[in-house]
């Protein structure tokens, strides 16, 4: 099925209105199958909006996203999570009257019907982002860095081709921050490709070999880490023009 | 610093439950200073202030303010000793005149007999607490419900005024006009001001020093001007490639 020679994930001209303001303006960049992509920009740039669109959970007013060469703007967040692209969120979202157990199967169940296959798949993932013993506890009363856990557990029983992680160390215990990041590059070395948006730049510069820089809702830098980190445009975003040069 | 410091903050470790979010956090403000605190998002920034103003109570540490600890008292009491917070997002009472949300803000017994006169003094500085007085808080633009959160944080006569991003969502113009303000406020008025900002360099431009948070911890602290020119503050903010 896949067309040769095409990236895994192109994004073209993905633009996205609220009233007068313009929060995604003709964003456009490829991501190629086995990437970690770090996503930045200071606030309000328009980073989480750019996940909204390409997960489907707003249609972008322009543009095109496209997964192995296939449209995917104008699916529910649903059909795009079954095309194969899985996403966390930066205000954690676990239901919260369920089992931890229970919140990985209904990321395992949009791939078996069998629900006994479903519990084992969600054990399993359980048992690779750390959590296996809080398998039974209800969702409710983890803490935030067990959460966040959680979240990527469930997008991962999806089985998806691209994961998008939105501010997975955000409102994390420092200390709990390393072991996400190894977790986020166990991933990625199992084959996963991943768009992440990080505001911590530690850790984004320490896990991703390519960042994309946004702000006001346009993409200003694109590249590997060290020119990112020091183009003029950047600089000038995060800091302000007397620390450019 | 050879002054000593009106406000001084010690070793102070803050957390939300099971999430520590301060570790051993410092900072001092001289009589008459506009300190910028500045940080990338999460650092701890509100956290910080919401502690001072007494939000948020430390899990260890100390908090003086003109040599006396205030650690252990309630928000109100620190109100009345001379520290005032103009919160994040501004939080006026939306359906309250202007004239009535910055009353509210002399209620502690200190400012509450002189009620009259600070607004008098106040109308002429922001003119538009007289001209705008009857009108609902919500139907005001974002810079003017600024200007009314920061009026409303005068009315409690402060020694000190924090602001927490008193600049967000601001047009330029607006924000010209805030940063004339608190200038305005300490040249006139004595008053010192700790604020947090996210644009750096705007930050610098009308503070005397920063101090910058970095994960929890307060990691660099200096005049503006070195600040200016820190490579430190590049690192901490863009990270290491950035130098």
């Amino acid at each position: 099925m896949a067309a040769p020679d095409v990236s895994l994930l192109r994004i073209r001209g993905v633009t996205k209105r609220f009233g007068g303001i313009t929060a995604n303006r003709g964003i456009t960049f490829d991501v190629e199958a086995g990437e970690l992509v770090g996503i930045i920009g200071p606030n309000g740039a328009g980073k989480s909006t750019l996940f909204e669109c390409i997960s489907g959970f707003y249609a972008p007013d322009e543009g095109e996203v496209e997964l192995d060469g296939a449209r995917l703007i104008g699916l529910s967040p649903d059909r795009v999570c079954r095309r194969g692209i899985a996403r966390t969120f930066q205000k954690l979202r676990p239901f919260q009257g369920m089992t931890v157990a229970e919140n990985v199967m209904v990321g395992a169940l949009t791939r078996t019907r069998v629900v006994k296959q479903a519990r084992e798949q969600a054990h399993e993932w359980l048992r690779r982002v750390g959590l296996a013993e809080k398998a039974h506890a209800h969702a409710r009363t983890l803490s935030t860095g067990q959460r966040k856990r959680l979240e990527l557990a469930r997008a991962l029983a999806t089985a998806p081709r691209v994961l998008l992680l939105d501010e997975v160390t955000g409102g994390v215990d420092q200390r709990s921050i390393p072991g996400l990041v190894e977790l986020v590059r166990e991933l990625h070395r199992g084959g996963l490709t991943l768009l992440v948006i990080e505001h911590n730049m530690r850790v984004v510069t320490a896990v991703a070999q390519r960042i994309i820089a946004l702000h006001m809702g346009e993409v200003i830098a694109d590249g590997a880490p060290d020119v990112v980190a020091r183009d003029r445009k950047v600089v000038e975003a995060y800091l302000g023009q007397a620390y450019v040069g | 610093m050879s002054a000593p410091a009106q406000l001084a903050l010690q070793d102070l470790d803050v957390a939300y439950g099971d999430m520590q979010v301060l570790w051993g956090a410092q900072l001092t403000v001289a009589a008459g200073e506009i300190v910028a605190l500045l940080g990338p998002n999460g650092a701890g920034k509100s956290t910080l202030v919401n502690t001072i103003s007494g939000l948020l109570r430390p899990r260890a540490g100390s908090i003086s303010f003109e040599g006396r600890r205030i650690d252990g008292t309630p928000a109100y009491r620190r109100a009345a000793d001379g520290i005032a917070h103009v919160l994040e997002r501004r939080r006026l009472f939306p359906f309250l005149t202007v004239h009535d949300n910055v009353v509210l803000g002399a209620h502690n017994p200190r400012a509450r007999p002189h009620r009259e006169e600070t607004l008098a003094r106040l109308q002429t500085l922001l003119p538009l607490l007289k001209s705008r007085g009857g009108q609902l808080a919500h139907t005001l633009s974002g810079g003017e419900q600024q200007m009314v959160a920061i009026a409303r944080g005068l009315m409690a006569q402060p020694k000190l005024l924090m602001i927490d991003e008193p600049f967000l969502g601001l047009a330029p113009r607006m924000v010209a006009q805030i940063g004339e303000l608190v200038r305005r406020i300490r040249d006139e008025q004595g008053i010192s001001v700790l604020f947090i900002e996210q644009n750096v360099e705007l930050s610098l431009k009308l503070a005397d020093r920063g101090v910058v948070l970095e994960s929890g911890r307060t990691v660099l602290s200096g005049s503006s001007a070195e600040l200016l020119r820190s490579a430190e503050v590049k690192r901490i903010f863009l990270g290491d490639f950035a130098l």
